[in-house]
């Protein structure tokens, strides 16, 4: 192709993370032809993201984190565009603009565009916070970047409790080195666990030498005595400090809307996309951490950035670019880790409204009447927990017992009235056995 | 019937010696049967993978563990696989199961797609498990044991 031709693809996805697999898949499964091009500013094949951890504590090569085999890119028939920066999008002319103009100087035109850009780390202005060995943990960039330098650190502090935080807290544990987490608010893993739970989970990090720090933050990096551009330690709000040498900043992504900002494009949280993932501009889909996607919980869109959604979202976006009508099912916050050993799964709300903090007051007792809840915990750390609102199921978490918990999100799914057999939820080792017996044969073929 | 046979010839199946006295006198750690049964009176059940069209287990993979083979079936690749349990969270039919002894990955039916036909449809002795193969247009029945 001469330099000077525009370049144009049928497809082109701005990303190349679990939406973009996803979309890729979906893609060729129904279009063998139109040319896929996947423009991402990792230098890397798609990936697993969620293992970044597992890659840092050594426990995983390189290789052995790859989302999917070396070559998907060329079995798949995608060009990849990695490294690269896209500096704007003009969805009217329906031209992708690259920053590297020397690379790219023209634009790349699209048919159908996804945008699976993900979501980018978010870091409150703190003071001294361009102090060295002050890092994010949401790439394999940041891994890499801390796997060389965490040779000989001995004390890192890790702002925010919630999965990225403990995810790469259990990682610095394995390699020996002594973390303290401070969390603003009042328990750990607080998007997924309720008070009860998250209380054993406390307990398990203390267990293994972790110091944790709730109800407080950061205001101020202190730089080391003998380097002041190192990061020595840090100054929080209550106004102890702490000593580190190294600190991890996990408090959460936002979803990176830079290219949509200003567009046609609709914006609420995220990009805002209707069942078939398809954004305000017809042809242009999103999904993902950047999207605002239905979720069946809240009964509206709402971001959850959680990687199962963006793969989700993006196999159902793929479909509808390569013409196939296909619908999100929805999804909502659902997560199953084992970190430090203890099996935990979680899903929709983790405590009623009225339990929220700063919610007790505007709760009407006409709403809290409509709630229910079931709870059950036993020894060696099991607990379950399910809430129930108007006869349906809006919450799961389950610790150390987690059989089953497929069969709870399915029917929180498919919103299946489930008063009658509410002992049945609570069952240990819970089977689709465990169901009325009159639901069996339709749910076993997968009916809704 | 509910016997339970078709638990212990999956395990075989899946064992490195595929001898039934070694599997499970010898080898440590034995693999976790992939068909489970159901007992819930009168009525009793294997479940295994009900090979979704749209396959959740894929969608959840934190690892890239369950991917689509190159016929777009459902397949899981144990050394990938980091135990998560994701895939466990989103089956609608709890038909996979943690293996936390096996250094946690789990254990999802294959159709014993390297031996032929499926150990527990082979070793069933009231042919209630058999192996269908079902046009796309038509309902998936279950593989249904009654007692």
């Amino acid at each position: 192709m001469a330099p000077d031709q525009p370049l144009k693809a049928r497809y082109v996805i701005l990303g190349n993370s679990a939406g973009a697999v996803g979309a890729i898949e979906a893609l060729r499964a129904l279009d063998h032809e139109g040319a896929i091009l996947a423009i991402s500013e990792e230098a890397y094949a798609p990936y697993s993201r969620p293992l970044i951890a597992d890659f840092l504590a050594g426990t995983r090569t390189l290789t052995q984190i790859l989302y999917r085999a070396s070559d998907f890119y060329v079995k798949k028939g995608v060009v990849p565009v990695l490294d690269a920066r896209v500096e704007k999008v003009d969805f009217e002319a329906r031209q992708v603009w690259m920053a590297d103009r020397s690379r790219f100087p023209q634009p790349i035109g699209f048919e159908k565009l996804l945008l699976a850009v993900g979501g980018a780390p978010f870091v409150p202005p703190m003071e001294g916070s361009d102090k060295k060995n002050i890092f994010t943990f949401t790439s394999l960039k940041d891994a890499v970047t801390i796997k060389t330098r965490v040779g000989d650190i001995n004390k890192v502090l890790v702002i925010g409790g919630g999965l990225i935080g403990i995810c790469v807290t259990e990682a610095l544990v394995k390699l020996g080195k002594r973390v303290i987490i401070v969390e603003l608010l009042d328990r750990v893993l607080n998007m997924n666990l309720d008070k009860a739970s998250s209380e054993i989970y406390r307990k398990r990090l203390e267990g293994r030498g972790v110091t944790l720090i709730t109800k407080d933050s950061v205001v101020k990096f202190l730089g080391r005595s003998s380097d002041d551009t190192k990061v020595g330690g840090a100054l929080l709000k209550s106004g102890d400090k702490i000593d580190c040498d190294m600190v991890i900043v996990a408090i959460g992504v936002r979803p990176r809307l830079d290219l949509v900002k200003g567009t046609a494009v609709k914006i609420n949280k995220g990009i805002t996309v209707d069942r078939h993932m398809e954004t305000s501009v017809p042809g242009v889909y999103a999904c993902g951490d950047v999207a605002e996607a239905y979720d069946f919980v809240w009964d509206q869109n709402r971001l959850s950035p959680i990687w199962p959604n963006a793969y989700l979202g993006g196999r159902i976006a793929g479909n509808n670019m390569a013409g196939k009508v296909s619908e999100y099912p929805g999804s909502t916050g659902m997560t199953s880790f084992t970190y430090f050993d203890l099996p935990v799964v979680s899903a929709g709300m983790n405590m009623l409204p009225s339990e929220e903090v700063g919610r007790a007051g505007d709760v009407t007792d006409q709403e809290c009447a409509r709630y229910e809840v079931l709870m059950k915990s036993a020894k060696d750390n099991f607990y379950r927990k399910v809430i129930i609102k108007d006869g349906l199921i809006k919450g799961v978490i389950m610790i150390k017992d987690v059989t089953g918990a497929g069969i709870l999100t399915d029917l929180m799914r498919d919103r299946v009235e489930v008063s009658k057999f509410r002992e049945a939820l609570m069952s240990e080792e819970l089977g689709i056995a465990h169901l009325p017996q009159e639901m069996l044969p339709a749910r076993l073929r997968g009916e809704h | 019937m509910g016997c339970g046979l078709c638990e212990v010839w999956c395990v075989v199946a899946h064992s490195k010696s595929k001898d039934i006295i070694k599997a499970f006198k010898e080898e440590s750690p034995r693999p976790l049967p992939r068909i489970k049964v159901h007992r819930v009176k009168p009525t009793s059940f294997g479940l295994q993978c009900r090979f979704c069209d749209e396959p959740l287990c894929v969608a959840a993979c934190l690892s890239g563990a369950m991917h689509y083979n190159e016929e777009g079936i459902a397949e899981h690749d144990a050394s990938k696989c980091v135990g998560c349990g994701t895939c466990i969270l989103f089956c609608p039919f709890g038909a996979i199961q943690v293996d936390r002894k096996n250094k946690h990955v789990v254990a999802k039916c294959d159709l014993c797609v390297e031996a032929g036909e499926p150990a527990c449809v082979e070793h069933c002795p009231n042919r209630a498990l058999y192996l269908e193969v079902v046009d796309e247009e038509e309902t998936d029945e279950p593989k249904k044991e009654e007692a």
